[in-house]
């Protein structure tokens, strides 16, 4: 073992050194502490990229892994890798982070907490997509909900209390379930080779008989479809956007919801590949309705934000169908769909961040004409409103159509159904940019807005440059997620060809034999 | 009869100890009197400094009745550790609330090498006199605080509760003493190989109604109701003490005596101990949720907590017993630490402990807040913290023993309890108003206190490989 840490320690690393440097800043160094809390994120940022550039596109196994013991006889262990598909959604974390900390510029109050809980929040959410050992994925997952819970619960809106305890609450309904899963499934384990492990590359090889599956992956399942969240379990997410402060929104849209889709193709899938074959049809089903249903809330919500809130649930609608249509355009369209929509859902929190520092108001009502005064502004919403729709030649229409591609393969109905999402999307959100934009200016407020600031402006511009980027040259994404996606596919085949493990209670037998 | 008396060592010196404050405290002036804590502390760092030179000896004294082994010693350092804690957190909130200093340390003592020597009894008489020698001493500590009503009213309570539990206990001990004709626990259980048949019907019965002796001190739902009013009534830092020190006292006399030395008794009450543990869990976390006093609060709490180790003894000594010793030792940090905070909000002659008390404490006093935000979550069960690993390894005995079913009522238990602690998160840091007074207990040393059950809760919850280890050796001794 080295003295130094691994690349991805380092990677994990810098956030939460950044959050001890800033927690010995007397309170009062505004500037100061801004600047810290940007160059760590920064910091995590070029050192993901280097990571990016280091990554060996060709190999589709995990990469900079490194395993360091931590209670050995219990087989857990520190094991962090990279593949094709964690790579791309730790770059998005990383790239995020920043703009979200410069776009909380406007916050007042406590900005010192509020810094040390966005960087404690950055090395939770890493550390979920790196975590190759089940244990330390459950700390992760569970260290990256309490700065979430203070971020919406001080710095929210007025109903921020109950949005915030909601949010804990439902997500621990879930993960309380899969800590329980995760130890057995650990157990079964030694029962079957006599040694407990946390590693999950170990726990592929392991195959349960499909009743037992089946809890399992319901105990995983619940937990994921809460986080993604998926149709009916979503009712947290508008309460927690809605009073979230920008940046807060922009990482739970942007990141988090991504960590419950995430989940599945990592964990679930293929550590249950036949409980998963079971629920396929469910699930498709749950995002379809999803789909749909998040596009027709949206379009009757008076609230921006509320709106933004539900096109999520539509969209991540769309990364759950691509997933589970277990083929490599799907799996594909759907991780590409990730990134795309924590882009875009988080360039609109950030506009919509911008337009309520202005007016203080969220209401649809309370806007239109702005066109006229707030020019840029208007460019940047219509690129991203454009970008989440899908228009062809921005980053969201390559995800969905490989996404409906990969569905259609599998049920050509349910993707039919799917597909006229994308056009109830077309008219919630350009129905919401006309009342916003065009016609004549019904507040007088409206008239003296002034248009997007130079820090602003660095905010939205390597967003949009990465829509546009994304949306038209789209190879080194995909090639760079192509084998992982061949190798996890690869895995679920493997999985479900090996034999399957004695049909016993976990345990029990053991306990007999010891005695 | 030998007279070894190496095993006798760290208890005596706790008593020795005991013996220097009371007498010391008739000779020092009013204004020096805080020089007992002092002595109190070196004593049991002496005590605790033994503990460690005697880690891995095994020796017995007066006929194997008190044995010197590393189940003894593990909780000697739990107790100690607690006693420490506790002393730290009261060197001030004595003084000032006119306690008779002399009286409290020696006491604290007291109770301590009455602790260690229900840890280190293998003789249901030795046994019962460390429950004594400790039981006293803290009714007497509850009630200590004379000018207050609230805790003669509490240590009445706790003396009378007490009592009936010990009864039952006697009597325990005097059917199984009927049936074996000793009371010496290895003879027992070597009685208890012999066939079923042959022992007589009363001899379940003894054992049966010492479980009901432990489980009212241990606080298991049903013979839970002297907790929440004798720790309410308690001052502050005694109640720390009781829910720490006394429940694992009496949690490591329910280890070594029912779950090792009469385990062939288990199939009796294996049964009733489950549905100990399901409703002590499950009535602690809801009734916690219904309280407006965060002490009172954590006074459930603790009957929950009690509840999750239940879990482990149900999962028996060859999977639960690592995961109960290290529960306790997680368990000892961070609930104390909690009493301690509430203890440094108190103003004279007025409690500050209910909920409202704590709005705004986060950006007023933002080290004793961020350190009961990690108590609440380490007690919720958030990772990295202790309250986590401790409930980890509950839960995967119970899942390795085959009692997975167990192991989600806890998980749903610990949804449940987010609950309430979270509301003192919500409290420090989301509303405002809250106390404005001067603290009558604050000190350097409470902030010590505080500041070592805050280390002690991150470094279990982060490396706790080492205390998981030591866990498995001192109950590997009984063996």
């Amino acid at each position: 073992m080295s003295p130094l840490p691994g690349d991805i320690s380092l990677l994990l690393l810098l956030p939460l050194i950044g959050a001890l440097v800033l927690l010995l800043v007397p309170r009062q160094q505004r500037q100061i502490l801004f600047t810290l809390a940007l160059l760590a994120s920064i910091a995590a940022f070029v050192w993901s990229l280097r990571l990016f550039q280091a990554f060996d596109a060709g190999s589709g196994q995990m990469q900079f892994v490194e395993k360091i013991p931590w209670m050995p006889a219990f087989g857990i262990g520190y094991i962090v890798g990279i593949d094709g598909i964690s790579l791309f959604l730790v770059l998005l974390t990383t790239f995020l982070m920043p703009l979200a900390i410069a776009a909380s510029w406007t916050v007042q109050d406590r900005i010192k907490e509020y810094l040390v809980f966005m960087l404690v929040l950055e090395t939770g959410m890493l550390g979920a997509f790196v975590a190759l050992d089940l244990f330390l994925f459950y700390v992760f997952w569970e260290v990256m909900l309490v700065p979430m819970y203070f971020l919406i619960g001080v710095w929210g809106g007025t109903r921020r209390i109950y949005a915030a305890l909601k949010f804990v609450v439902y997500t621990m309904a879930g993960s309380l379930p899969m800590l329980v899963a995760i130890i057995y499934l650990a157990s079964r384990y030694a029962h079957v080779n006599q040694a407990m492990t946390f590693d999950v590359m170990q726990l592929y090889s392991l195959r349960l008989p499909v009743n037992e599956q089946i809890w399992l992956f319901l105990a995983f399942g619940l937990s994921f479809a809460i986080k993604v969240p998926l149709f009916p379990f979503h009712t947290w997410l508008p309460d927690a956007h809605v009073e979230a402060p920008t940046a807060g929104s922009v990482i739970l849209a942007g990141v988090l919801l991504k960590m419950g889709t995430y989940g599945f193709l990592r964990f679930a899938i293929p550590l249950f590949p036949d409980a998963a074959a079971v629920f396929t049809p469910l699930i498709i089903a749950l995002a379809v309705i999803g789909i749909i249903y998040g596009a027709c809330v949206a379009m009757m919500q008076p609230d921006l934000k509320k709106l933004v809130a539900y096109s999520s649930v539509s969209h991540l609608g769309f990364v759950m169908l691509g997933l589970f249509a277990l083929n490599i355009q799907g799996i594909q369209g759907g991780i590409y769909q990730m990134v795309s929509h924590g882009l875009s859902t988080g360039a609109l929190f950030l506009l919509v961040g911008m337009l309520y520092d202005r007016r203080h108001t969220r209401m649809i009502s309370d806007f239109g004409g702005l066109w006229r005064q707030l020019p840029l502004f208007s460019v940047a919403f219509l690129i991203v409103t454009f970008a989440s729709i899908g228009l062809p030649g921005l980053n969201g229409f390559i995800g969905e159509f490989l996404i409906l591609l990969g569905a259609f393969s599998l049920t050509p109905g349910w993707a039919a159904a799917a597909a006229s999402g994308v056009i109830l999307g077309a008219i919630y959100m350009l129905w919401m940019f006309r009342r916003v934009f065009f016609g004549p200016v019904t507040h007088p407020e409206n008239q003296t807005l002034l248009d997007l600031n130079s820090r602003e402006l660095l905010i939205l511009i390597p967003v949009i440059a990465l829509i546009v980027i994304m949306g038209v040259y789209p190879q080194p994404f995909l090639s760079r997620m192509k084998t992982s996606v061949d190798v996890s596919l690869q895995r679920i085949q493997n999985s479900k060809a090996a034999p399957v493990a004695t049909n016993h209670a976990a345990g029990r037998e053991i306990n007999t034999d010891g005695r | 009869m030998d007279v070894n008396l190496v095993p006798l060592l760290p208890a005596a010196q706790v008593l020795l100890a005991a013996l220097l404050v009371m007498l010391l405290d008739l000779f020092l002036p009013d204004h020096e009197k805080p020089l007992l804590a002092w002595i109190t502390i070196f004593g049991l760092a002496l005590c605790a400094v033994d503990a460690v030179l005697l880690w891995g000896s095994r020796e017995g004294s007066f006929g194997e009745t008190f044995l010197l082994d590393n189940f003894s010693l593990f909780f000697t350092q739990l107790f100690v550790g607690a006693a420490t804690l506790t002393v730290l957190s009261s060197v001030r909130y004595v003084r000032e609330a006119g306690i008779h200093q002399g009286e409290f340390y020696s006491l604290i003592l007291f109770a301590t090498a009455g602790m260690m020597v229900m840890a280190a009894a293998n003789d249901l008489i030795v046994f019962f006199l460390g429950l004594e020698t400790m039981s006293v001493a803290v009714y007497v500590l509850t009630g200590i605080w004379r000018s207050s009503g609230r805790a003669s009213e509490a240590a009445m309570k706790y003396f009378l509760m007490g009592s009936f539990a010990t009864g039952f206990l006697l009597y325990g001990i005097a059917l199984i003493y009927g049936a074996t004709g000793t009371t010496n626990l290895t003879q027992v259980s070597a009685y208890l190989l012999e066939p079923q048949e042959q022992w007589p019907r009363y001899l379940s019965v003894g054992g049966l109604l010492l479980l009901v002796g432990f489980a009212f001190k241990v606080g298991a739902v049903p013979f839970h109701f002297w907790i929440p009013d004798v720790y309410e009534g308690a001052p502050t830092p005694v109640t720390g003490f009781m829910s720490v020190a006394v429940k694992a006292a009496a949690f490591a006399a329910w280890a070594r005596i029912l779950m090792h030395q009469l385990s062939p008794l288990d199939s009796d009450w294996a049964y009733a101990v489950r549905v100990l543990a399901i409703a002590t869990m499950t009535f602690g976390n809801l009734l916690a949720i219904s309280q407006s006093s965060v002490k009172r609060m954590l006074a459930y709490s603790s009957i929950a907590h009690a509840g999750y180790i239940l879990i482990g003894i149900v999962a028996g000594e060859e999977w639960g017993s690592t995961s109960v010793l290290f529960y306790l030792a997680t368990y000892v940090p961070v609930t104390f630490g909690a009493f301690a905070v509430i203890t440094a909000l108190t103003e004279k002659d007025r409690p500050k402990e209910e909920y409202g008390h704590f709005a705004g404490l986060g950006f007023k006093r933002p080290f004793l807040a961020m350190a009961m935000t990690l108590f609440m979550l380490s007690l919720a069960g958030f990772p990295p913290l202790a309250g986590f690993t401790g409930k980890f390894h509950i839960f995967r005995s119970a899942i390795a023993a085959g009692y997975t079913d167990l192991a989600i009522i806890g998980v749903l238990n610990s949804l449940l309890s987010l609950i309430y602690y979270l509301r003192v998160i919500v409290m420090m840091y989301m509303s405002e108003g809250g106390v404005q007074g001067k603290s009558l207990a604050e000190s350097p040393s409470l902030y010590v206190a505080v500041g070592l059950a805050t280390v002690a809760t991150i470094y279990l919850g982060i490396l706790p490989s080492r205390a998981v280890e030591w866990s498995r050796v001192a109950y590997s001794t009984l063996f």
